[in-house]
Parts: C-alpha cells; structure tokens; sequence
C-alpha cells in the first residue's frame, strides 16, 4: 500500500530528495565553485523526469488516501513545468555568472518550488494544495531576491514575499471556510457534499477566497500590482522563470480546483473567472503600451496573457480546459524565447532593458531581429503563426460555451495589444540610428531564441500534435 | 454558551484587522509581517473551531501544517527584510520605492 503510494509520487519523491543532496554537497563540497555543475545536473535530471512523467501513461492513480492525483492532466501540465524550468536554468546561468550571481542556491531552490509546482497540479486535497503552493512561493520569494546587494532585486522580493503572503493567506482563509463547510478537505468529498447538499453560502465564499488567493499567483488582474514591479526588479533569468513554469502550474491549480471540486457547480465559478478574464486582458494590453522597460512590458503582456488562459476556464468545459493547456505551453515557449533575447541585451557590458535601445537592431543582427520579429507577431496572435492559434482555441472554447460577449472582448484585447509587440518590430526595422547593443556571441540564448521562432513557424501543421495531447488531459480533469 | 458562530466571528475580526494592518500601515514593514502572522492566526482558530464542531482530526492536522508553513514564512520575510535594509538602510513602508508598480 504504502509503496505504492511512494512510487506514485515518485518525480516529486526523487526531485526533492536530490534538492537536499545537492544542497549537502554544496555546503560541504566546493560551495559556488560547484553552481555550474549542480545547474547542468538539476535541468538533466528535470529532463529525465518529464520524460518518466511522460511515459505514465493515461491511467488514473490516487495516494495517499486521495491526496496526491496522478492522471493525464497532472502528467501534461508537469512535463510542461519540468521542461522549462531545466531550459530557463540552463538559458540564465552565463547571465548569472557573468554578474557574480550563480551561487549553488540558485538550481537547488529551483529545483525546490518546482517540487511545489508539481505537487501543486497533483493535489487532491486542500492540504496538498496548500503546501505545494506555498514551497514553490517561499522558494520563489528568495530566487527573486537572489541578488542581494542590488536595491531594485531585494525591494522585488519584498514586495513580492508581502503580496504573496497576503494571498496565501485569502486562500488559506478560503480553505478553511472550505473545510468547515463541506466537512472534508479532500477535493473528492467537497464535491459530493455539494451534489447531495447544494451550494451553502459558507463554500461559495470559501470558493471566491480560493479564487482570489489563486488569481494572485497568476498575476491576474485585480490581484496583479506585484507584477511588474517583480519582473523588473529581479535578475532577468529570474523573471523568465517566473513568467514560465509558476504561471503553468498556478493555472492548473486553479483548472483543478474547479473541475475537481467544485466541478457541479460551474456557474458559481465560471462568472468569477470570465470577471478576471476581461480584466486582465485589458488591463494588460492598455497599461503595457507606456512602458518603456523590457521587462516590465513583459510583465503586461504576461497579466494579459493569463487573461486569455483564464477565457478558456471561463469556458467551463473540457474543450476549454485544453485550450488553456495549448495556450499555456504556447505562451511558455515563446516567454523562453523572449526572454533568451532579452538576457543577451547589453551595451559595454552592462544589461539594457531600455526599449529604445533596440532601434535598428536588425543592421546589426538580421537574424536574431527576425526570430524576436516572429516572436513578437506571435505574441500579438497575428495568424498564421503559432499564436494566433493558443488564442484561437481559448476564443472558439468560449463561444462554444455560449461566452460570445467574452470571445468579443478578447478579440479586442488582442488587437489592443498587437500595438505594442509592433512598436518593439518598428524600432528593430525602422528607428533612429542610435549607439547598437554590443554584439554579444551567446550560443545558448541564440539558440533557444531560433527554436523558438521556429516553432512558432513550423508549428502550425500541427502544432506538433500538442492539441491531441491537451485534449487527452483535459477529459481526464473533466468528467 | 460560546457556540461556532462565536469562533467564526472572532477568526474573521482577526482575519480583517491583519488585511487592514497591510494596507492602511504606512510605518513600518515589521508591522506588516505581524499583520500577515495574524492572518494566519485567525485562520487556525477557524480550523480548530471547525474541527472540534464536526469531530473531524483533519482540521487540527491542517493548523500543524499551517503553524510550521507560517513560521518558515516568517523566517523568510525576515532575511529578505534584513537583505533590504542592508541596502536601503530603513525599513519604512514609505521608502520602498525605488519602482513605481
């Protein structure tokens, strides 16, 4: 019983036992002389374990007493999870060495939130719930704090530890209203009170404390003033971690939560998360087109981004569930290849971040300007790249959930928001000459900024048969 | 007799006054950690007090897990707290400033 128990959750079971085996050897071994060889380790053996999640197969497993789920939701939103974050380490550590900021801490608090993250897409009980979320935060509150000599990273992490303890809070108060109400914390027993007992005013309020509590982690609006703030101040191999794997896991949180349950009830939730939806992408696309820092667009663009997904869990049905999973491992691998360009931006030696600085890019490096060209096109949802298909899916879920008015509005955020991907493309193409950006030779970066762009070209034959995979999860989630 | 409700309402007074603490504290940050602490504190009397009423162990085995989560937070916020003064030297809600979110 109990072994069988283990070996379910053996990906999480072998991360975190190699997270604090690896913290041993730093601290007795060679301290920060060994931060390379521990980054190259822990993305190997995140890649092994997608790979092991990936060959589980379709079967439904429950732990622990219903505790732990291990089904073809879990499984996808992990092998997303695992991936990039190998891939944004591996990206972000000759930026860190190159600023004294690779200490041996680094991959191994990584390694540890997203222990969390896993965790967090396999609950199946509030506890598990809450202690995933918040490893993967009190990991995440010290990475954005990683250079600490630095105002801007410490203030980041401040602000970032006060609103995210603020929203475990909301949630944890959710939880407990939650619990007392439904008399379980298991989500399989919440679900059947509310089919025998109906809907109490106790577990909708716990149900809206939850929610808010979770659409803080997801950086959706009205929960999104850390956003920015965070993404800026952090070291940049920092922020695209954030932008990446987090967001993967707090959205499926949140598909869980609902589908799992509170899943009888779709119209209690739905309204709430079609409200964050339009605010979040509106809000996105207007407050970005002023900003002039890099990251603080991505930071937008990321609150506006999360919109869309939420559309697709607004949606309520299994059709909309796999168009938030499209959507988040589409969004996922064109932040990778944003943010590789943006860790190469620099100007005598020194990171820009400056929008402006981009003018004329493309004189000084063609191909790198075309790959963020298309990565940019692909953000704004200009088909026929890749893009516009994560949001074409969202959209169609929604209007075939009777959403018509949400579908609209999103149609009109995006348009909005093409405004400023298309500013980046005029400076590369079109601006004044000014002083170029150093010509850094930075194989990893350049790399992983072509692939992407790639994908996000060659991916519209069949969008590498990701839609059958999500499709496939998505009906395991929703009965 | 001291019923449920008694201990909901107290748990929620508390669960306002720490969100109120954050919000409307214009001093300083050490005062917003209590705030969050009390946060917390207001939701473990809410299990407890659910826990004894549905004669359930589950809630009172969640307070466990919340009271070790809460003192990992807290330590936390404190390095991060002293990371900050380090390079601000204050620690006055009004000076965490340098990026206007």
């Amino acid at each position: 019983m109990i072994a069988a128990d283990l070996y379910t959750a053996l990906p999480e079971i072998v991360l975190a036992v190699y997270a604090m085996a690896a913290l041993m050897v730093g601290v007795y071994g060679g301290k920060d002389t060994l931060a390379e060889p521990i980054v190259w380790a822990t993305a190997g053996l995140m890649l092994l374990l997608a790979l092991f999640v990936g060959a589980k197969g379709l079967d439904v497993v429950t732990a622990f007493n219903g505790m732990y789920i291990a089904d073809a939701f879990a499984h996808f939103s992990k092998m997303i999870i695992l991936v990039s974050a190998a891939v944004v380490m591996v990206m972000g550590q000759g930026y860190m060495a190159a600023r004294g900021l690779l200490r041996f801490e680094y991959p191994i608090l990584i390694a540890l939130s997203v222990v969390g993250m896993m965790l967090m897409v396999s609950a199946g009980d509030l506890i598990a719930l809450y202690m995933g979320l918040e490893l993967q935060s009190l990991a995440l509150y010290v990475v954005a704090t990683m250079n600490r000599d630095s105002t801007r990273s410490t203030e980041a992490g401040l602000k970032y530890f006060i609103l995210g303890a603020l929203a475990s809070g909301l949630l944890l108060y959710g939880a407990s209203l939650t619990y007392g109400y439904a008399g379980t914390t298991l989500f399989a027993g919440i679900i059947s009170t509310i089919s025998e007992d109906g809907m109490s005013i106790g577990l909708l309020m716990g149900l809206a404390f939850m929610l808010a509590g979770l659409a803080f982690k997801v950086s959706a609006v009205p929960f999104h003033m850390w956003t920015p703030d965070v993404y800026e101040g952090a070291p940049t191999p920092v922020t695209a971690f954030f932008s990446t794997a987090p967001k993967v896991a707090a959205m499926a949180l949140i598909a869980r939560l609902v589908h799992e349950a509170f899943g009888v009830v779709p119209g209690d939730w739905t309204q709430i998360i079609a409200f964050l939806a339009v605010a979040s992408m509106f809000v996105g696309a207007i407050a970005a087109i002023g900003q002039r820092d890099i990251k603080r667009l991505m930071a937008y663009s990321s609150i506006s981004h999360m919109g869309f997904a939420l559309v697709g869990l607004a949606a309520g049905t299994a059709q909309g569930v796999q168009g938030m999973l499209v959507y988040m491992a589409i969004y996922v691998t064109m932040n990778i290849g944003v943010f590789a360009f943006i860790l190469t931006m620099s100007r005598d030696g020194k990171a820009v971040t400056d929008i402006g600085s981009l003018r004329q890019y493309s004189k000084a490096e063609p191909l790198r300007a075309l790959a963020l060209l298309v990565l940019m096109f692909s953000l704004a949802g200009v088909p026929p790249l890749v893009g516009f298909f994560g949001k074409f899916y969202v959209l169609w879920a929604a209007v075939n959930a009777g959403l018509t008015w949400l579908a609209v509005a999103g149609v009109v955020a995006s348009v909005i928001g093409a405004f400023y991907y298309l500013r980046i493309v005029y400076y590369m193409y079109f601006g004044d000459e000014i002083e170029p950006l150093d010509r850094v030779r930075a194989p990893v970066q350049a790399t992983l900024l072509i692939a992407s762009a790639a994908i996000m070209v060659l991916g519209v034959i069949n969008l590498f048969g990701i839609e059958g995979l999500a499709a496939l999860a998505a009906d395991a989630l929703v009965k | 007799m001291v019923g449920l409700e008694h201990y909901l309402t107290v748990a929620a007074a508390l669960f306002v006054i720490g969100i109120f603490g954050i919000f409307l504290n214009r001093k300083n940050i050490i005062i917003i950690l209590m705030s969050i602490e009390l946060m917390l504190l207001s939701v473990n009397i809410n299990l407890i007090a659910f826990s004894s009423f549905l004669n359930d162990l589950v809630g009172q085995v969640f307070t466990m897990f919340v009271l070790t989560v809460a003192a990992a937070e807290a330590a936390i916020g404190l390095a991060i707290l002293v990371c900050f003064f380090r390079n601000r030297g204050t620690i006055d809600v009004e000076d965490v400033n340098v990026m206007k979110g």
